[in-house]
C-alpha cells in the first residue's frame, strides 16, 4: 500500500515538473536539467560496477553508446511507424509516443546488458586493471564500428531521431535506476557486491558466487547506461559518435569517485556538479575546462574518498547533523 | 574412525612449479571429531584448507565430502556443500558492519531473487528478517552483539578473529576449518577461545579442522592430531602419541614450539 | 612481398615510437600501480618543446654572444682571453646556423630536460599527495592532469595546429628489393633503439635502477633498505616524461603537424601495449609497442584506414583472453 503511494507520489510529481520546468527554465537551462538526468542515470548505473562491486570499468561510453544507437533505430525503423498506426487507430499522440519510446528504451538497455554480459565475462579470468583496459578497448572498439558502419550514419552522424523525450522520461529513468540502486544495497544480493569489493577470496570461500555476481553488476550497469544513451538519442534527435569517446567514459568515472564510491547518493550529487561546473565557467570561456581540470585534480587530493565517502545522504542524516548543529541554542 | 566419514582427503598432491606444497596427503575426518593439524612454518597446513576449499584443485588425489567428490568444485561451491573457513591474516569485509559480514555469509541461504529484492516482496522482507536473526543470534553466541554496528576494520584484533568464527558459522557447515584462530590473542583470551570452539562444536554439530600454533591450544581440545612438515604427513595420532613422536619432534627442532611440547608432556 | 616488407619496415619505425611511450607507462606503473593517463600528453608536450626549441637556442647564442662581445670590448687589452672571447662570441651569434643534426639533437635534448622537469612538478604536485588514498583516486587525478594538460595547451599554443620545423630534409635510402626507407626513419630507429638501451643500462647496471626495482617489489622493504621511495619514484617520473618527449619530437620530425590533443590516442595506445607485453615488465613494453606498431600499419595497409584505431584493442582483448597478464607478464597467484 505504501509502496503503490509512493510510486503514485512519484509519478504526479513527475508530470507535474514535466508541465512546469519548461514553462519556469529557458531553453537552455531546461536542456541543462535534462542532462543532469541523464548524467545522473549514467554515473549511478556505472557506481553498481565500480562502486558496489569494486570492479573497474572505464568503457560506459561504449555502453551508452550501443543504447543511443540501438533505440534510434528501433524508433526509426519500427517505432515510428507503430506511433503513426496508432495515432490513426485515434490513440492519442502522448500514449503512443510513450509507448514507442518505452519499447525503444528496453531495445537499447537490452542491446547494452547483452555487450555488458559479453563484457563482463572476461572479468571471469581477468583483476583490476587489465578488466579496465578491456573495457576501455570495448568502447573504443563500438565507437570505431559505429564511425564506419554507414547503415548508422557514420561519422556523419544519426539525424532525424524522433524527438520523444521530456522531462517526464528523463525523470522516469533517474527515479527506476536510484530505485533498484538503493534497494540493490539493502538486500542480501547488495551485501554479496560489497563482499567482492572488499575481499574477493573471503566472498567465494563464503559461498558468494562471485563470478555470476560480478556478471550481473556489469549487465545492471549496461543496461541502464543503455537506457541513458536512448534518452539522450531521442532528446537530441541527432547522434553522433564523437560524444561517445573515451572522454565520456573518464566524465561518468570522475562523477562516480567524486561521489564517494558506492554512495548512490554522492554519484547524484556528482553528477549534477560535475554537469553544471562547465556551464558555470562558462563566463571564464578560454580558461573554462583548465579550472574544470584543475578543480578535479584539487577535489581528489583533499577529498580522496569523495564528497560523500561510503555514506548515504539520507533525511536522518540530515536531522541528526542538525540536532547537533542546534543542541548548543536550545 | 570407521563409523562415519565426513571428510576424506585420499593420496593428494599440489605441485607449484617445481614445489610440492602437499605431498601424497592421506587424512581421514570423522564427522564430529575435532582434528589438530599442525607443523613448522612453511609446512603446507594452509595449502590444505585451500585444497579443501577449492581456492587451489590438486595436481594428483582425491578428496571426498560426504561420500562426495569436491576437487575441481569452485570454492563458493565447496561452501554451499558445507565447508567454510576462517583466515589466518584475517580477511573481513573491512568496510561492512559486523552484522553485514555474518549476513553475507548466510546468503547463501536465501531464497529471495534478485527481483523480490529490488521489489522488496513479501518473500524478501521474510527472508531478510531470518537472516538479520541468525546474524544476531551468531553474534550474540560470539559476544560480539555490542559491536554489531562497527565497521569490520574498526574491531579490536581479538573481536576480528572471533568476527571471523561468526562469519564462518553463518553459512551453516557441517565442516568448520580454522586457521590459527588463537594467533596473536593472550593466554586469556586463548582460555576463551578453547572454551568457545568446544561450545560451538557442540551446539551447531560440527566437524573442526583446526591448524594451530598454539600448542597449549591445540593440546588441549583436539583429540587427534595431525602432524605435516614439508607437505608431508608426518604423525598422526592422539596429543600423547604427538608428543613423544620422535619425528615430530626432529621436525620442530630449532623451533620455539619444542619447548612447549616438552612442557605440555 | 617487397610491399609487405616496406609495410614491416613503416610498422617498426611506428612500433619503436610506441615503446618509448610504453616505457614510460610500464616504469610508472610498475613503481606505483598507477595508469598515469598523462603520459600522452607529455609526449604531446614534448613535440611542443621540440616546436619553441631551436627559437629559444637561436635567442639565447644570441643573448650569450651579445654578453660576450660585451666582456670581449671591456677585456680587448687582455691577451689570449679576449680574441679568445671574440672568436667564442662570434661562433655562438652564429648557433642559428650550426649543422642540422646538431641543431636536432639540441633540440632534442631541450625537449627531454623539459618534460623531465615537468615530470617532477606533476608527480609532487598531483600524484604525490594522493599516493595513499584509493587507485581510483589517484587514476582521477591522473586523468585531471592529464585534461589540465591538453586544455593548457590549447591555452597557451593555442587550438590550431602547428608545424614542426623541417630540421632535418627528407630523403629516402633505397633498401634493395624495392623497399625504402626514409632517413627520418632511421633517425626515429636509431635514437629510440639508443634510448632503449640507455634505459635498460641504467635500470640494471646503476645504482638508481637497482633502487627502483627494489621500490618496485615493494615501498617497505625499499624503504627499510634505505631506500628513498620518494626520490626513487620522482626519478622514476622523470625518465619516463624523458622518453615520452623524444617519441614526441622524433614522430613531429616525420609528421609535422602538432597540436594539444595529439597525444590522446597515442597515449592509449602506448598503454595498451604496455598491457599487451605486460604491464610494469620493461621488454614486454617494447616488445607490446613493436607488435602493436606492426599490426597498425598492416590494418592500415590491407584492411582499412578508418579501422586503424581500433586494431590496438581487438588485439589487446584476443591477447588478454589468452595470456591474461600479458605476453611477457607473470600471473601473480593471490596469496590466501
Amino acid at each position: 500500500m505504501r509502496r503503490a503511494l509512493w510510486l503514485a507520489g512519484v509519478l504526479v510529481a513527475l508530470v507535474a515538473l514535466n508541465v512546469a520546468l519548461p514553462r519556469l527554465l529557458n531553453p537552455y537551462l531546461f536542456q541543462i536539467v535534462v542532462l543532469c538526468g541523464i548524467n545522473v542515470i549514467l554515473a549511478v548505473s556505472l557506481n553498481l560496477v565500480n562502486g558496489f562491486t569494486g570492479q573497474f570499468s572505464i568503457g560506459h561510453a561504449g555502453f551508452m553508446a550501443l543504447g543511443a544507437y540501438g533505440s534510434a533505430m528501433f524508433s526509426l525503423h519500427v517505432g515510428q511507424g507503430w506511433v503513426a498506426a496508432l495515432e490513426a487507430g485515434h490513440v492519442p499522440g502522448v500514449v503512443a509516443e510513450g509507448f514507442a519510446l518505452l519499447l525503444a528504451l528496453l531495445v537499447g538497455g537490452l542491446l547494452s546488458a547483452l555487450a555488458g554480459y559479453l563484457v563482463g565475462l572476461p572479468s571471469l579470468r581477468l583483476r583490476g586493471d587489465y578488466l579496465a583496459i578491456v573495457t576501455l578497448g570495448f568502447g573504443e572498439i563500438i565507437r570505431v564500428i559505429i564511425t564506419n558502419v554507414d547503415a548508422v550514419g557514420a561519422s556523419r552522424g544519426l539525424p532525424g531521431i524522433p524527438g520523444w523525450v521530456n522531462f517526464f522520461w528523463v525523470g522516469l529513468g533517474v527515479a527506476a535506476v536510484i530505485f533498484l540502486s538503493l534497494n540493490l544495497a539493502r538486500s542480501t544480493h547488495g551485501r554479496a557486491l560489497f563482499a567482492i569489493r572488499d575481499d574477493e577470496v573471503a566472498a567465494e570461500a563464503l559461498g558468494v558466487d562471485t563470478t555470476s555476481y560480478k556478471v550481473l553488476a556489469f549487465v545492471l550497469g549496461a543496461f541502464f547506461a543503455g537506457v541513458a544513451g536512448g534518452l539522450f538519442a531521442h532528446y537530441l534527435s541527432y547522434l553522433n559518435p564523437n560524444s561517445f569517446t573515451f572522454l565520456k567514459s573518464i566524465e561518468v568515472i570522475a562523477m562516480v569517485v567524486l561521489g564517494g564510491l558506492g554512495s548512490v547518493s554522492g554519484a547524484v550529487l556528482a553528477a549534477i556538479v560535475l554537469t553544471l561546473l562547465p556551464e558555470v565557467l562558462r563566463p571564464v570561456k578560454d580558461y573554462r575546462m583548465v579550472l574544470y581540470s584543475f578543480m578535479l585534480i584539487v577535489l581528489m587530493i583533499t577529498r580522496p574518498q569523495g564528497l560523500l565517502g561510503n555514506r548515504e545522504l539520507s533525511l536522518t542524516w540530515l536531522t541528526r547533523r542538525r540536532r547537533r548543529a542546534g543542541a548548543p541554542s536550545a | 574412525m570407521t563409523g562415519d566419514v565426513l571428510l576424506e582427503l585420499d593420496h593428494v598432491t599440489i605441485q607449484f612449479g617445481g614445489l610440492k606444497a602437499v605431498a601424497d596427503l592421506t587424512l581421514q575426518i570423522g564427522r564430529g571429531e575435532l582434528v589438530g593439524l599442525i607443523g613448522p612454518n612453511g609446512a603446507g597446513k594452509t595449502t590444505v584448507f585451500n585444497l579443501v576449499t577449492g581456492v587451489y584443485a590438486p595436481t594428483v588425489g582425491r578428496m571426498l565430502f560426504e561420500g562426495r567428490p569436491i576437487q575441481g568444485m569452485k570454492p563458493h561451491a565447496i561452501a554451499a556443500r558445507g565447508i567454510t573457513r576462517t583466515f589466518q591474516n584475517i580477511r573481513l569485509f573491512a568496510s561492512r558492519c559486523c552484522r553485514d559480514n555474518v549476513c553475507i555469509a548466510a546468503h547463501q541461504h536465501a531464497r529471495a531473487g534478485l527481483a523480490d529484492a529490488i521489489l522488496r516482496t513479501r518473500r524478501f522482507e521474510d527472508d531478510e528478517r531470518d537472516i538479520q536473526r541468525r546474524a544476531g543470534e551468531l553474534l550474540e553466541i560470539l559476544g560480539l552483539s555490542a559491536w554489531a554496528d562497527t565497521p569490520a576494520a574498526e574491531l579490536p584484533y581479538g573481536q576480528q578473529r572471533r568476527l571471523e568464527i561468526a562469519r564462518a558459522l553463518a553459512g551453516r557447515p557441517r565442516l568448520l576449518l580454522l586457521d590459527e584462530p588463537a594467533a596473536g590473542l593472550n593466554p586469556q583470551e586463548s582460555d576463551q577461545l578453547m572454551r568457545l570452539i568446544e561450545d560451538i562444536r557442540q551446539r551447531f554439530h560440527l566437524t573442526i579442522l583446526l591448524i594451530e600454533h598454539d600448542m597449549r591450544v591445540v593440546m588441549g581440545i583436539c583429540r587427534r592430531i595431525a602432524v605435516l612438515d614439508y607437505g608431508v604427513k608426518i604423525a598422526e595420532g592422539t596429543p600423547g602419541q604427538i608428543r613423544t613422536d620422535p619425528r615430530v619432534i626432529e621436525a620442530y627442532l630449532g623451533e620455539e614450539v619444542h619447548a612447549d611440547l616438552g612442557a605440555g608432556g | 612481398m617487397s610491399e609487405f616488407l616496406q609495410q614491416l619496415v613503416n610498422g617498426v619505425t611506428w612500433g619503436s615510437v610506441y615503446a618509448l611511450i610504453a616505457l614510460g607507462y610500464t616504469m610508472v606503473y610498475g613503481i606505483l600501480r598507477l595508469i598515469n593517463f598523462a603520459h600522452g600528453d607529455i609526449y604531446m608536450l614534448g613535440a611542443f618543446f621540440g616546436f619553441y626549441a631551436p627559437g629559444l637556442i637561436v635567442a639565447a647564442g644570441a643573448r650569450a654572444g651579445e654578453w660576450l662581445e660585451g666582456a670581449h670590448r671591456v677585456l680587448h687589452g687582455v691577451p689570449v682571453l679576449g680574441p679568445g672571447l671574440g672568436r667564442l662570441a662570434a661562433a655562438l651569434s652564429a648557433a642559428g646556423s650550426m649543422a642540422d643534426a646538431l641543431q636536432a639533437l639540441l633540440v632534442l635534448v631541450i625537449a627531454m630536460v623539459g618534460c623531465g622537469l615537468l615530470g617532477i612538478v606533476i608527480e609532487r604536485g598531483a600524484y604525490k599527495p594522493v599516493r595513499r588514498s584509493s587507485r581510483l583516486a589517484a587514476l582521477i587525478t591522473a586523468i585531471g592532469v592529464s585534461l589540465l594538460l591538453e586544455n593548457g595547451g590549447v591555452l597557451v599554443f593555442g587550438p590550431d595546429p602547428k608545424f614542426f620545423p623541417q630540421i632535418i630534409p627528407s630523403s629516402n635510402i633505397a633498401l634493395g628489393g624495392g623497399v625504402t626507407i626514409s632517413n627520418q626513419q632511421v633517425i626515429i630507429l636509431t635514437v629510440s633503439i639508443l634510448l632503449m638501451f640507455a634505459l635498460r643500462f641504467i635500470v640494471t647496471r646503476t645504482r638508481v635502477g637497482k633502487a627502483m626495482q627494489a621500490v618496485s617489489h615493494s615501498h617497505m622493504a625499499a624503504s627499510l633498505m634505505g631506500i628513498s621511495v620518494d626520490r626513487i619514484i620522482t626519478f622514476t617520473f622523470v625518465l619516463g616524461s624523458m622518453l615520452a618527449a623524444a617519441a614526441g619530437v622524433l614522430v613531429a620530425l616525420q609528421n609535422p603537424k602538432i597540436e594539444p590533443y595529439m597525444g590522446v590516442m597515442p597515449g592509449l595506445k602506448a598503454f595498451v601495449a604496455a598491457v599487451l607485453g605486460g604491464i610494469g615488465n620493461i621488454p614486454g613494453a617494447v616488445l607490446g609497442g613493436l607488435v602493436m606498431g606492426v599490426a597498425e600499419v598492416l590494418v592500415v595497409g590491407y584492411v582499412s584506414p578508418t579501422y586503424r584505431d581500433a586494431i590496438a584493442f581487438v588485439l589487446l582483448i584476443i591477447i588478454l583472453l589468452v595470456r591474461p597478464a600479458g605476453i611477457l607478464g607473470k600471473a601473480q597467484a593471490e596469496k590466501v
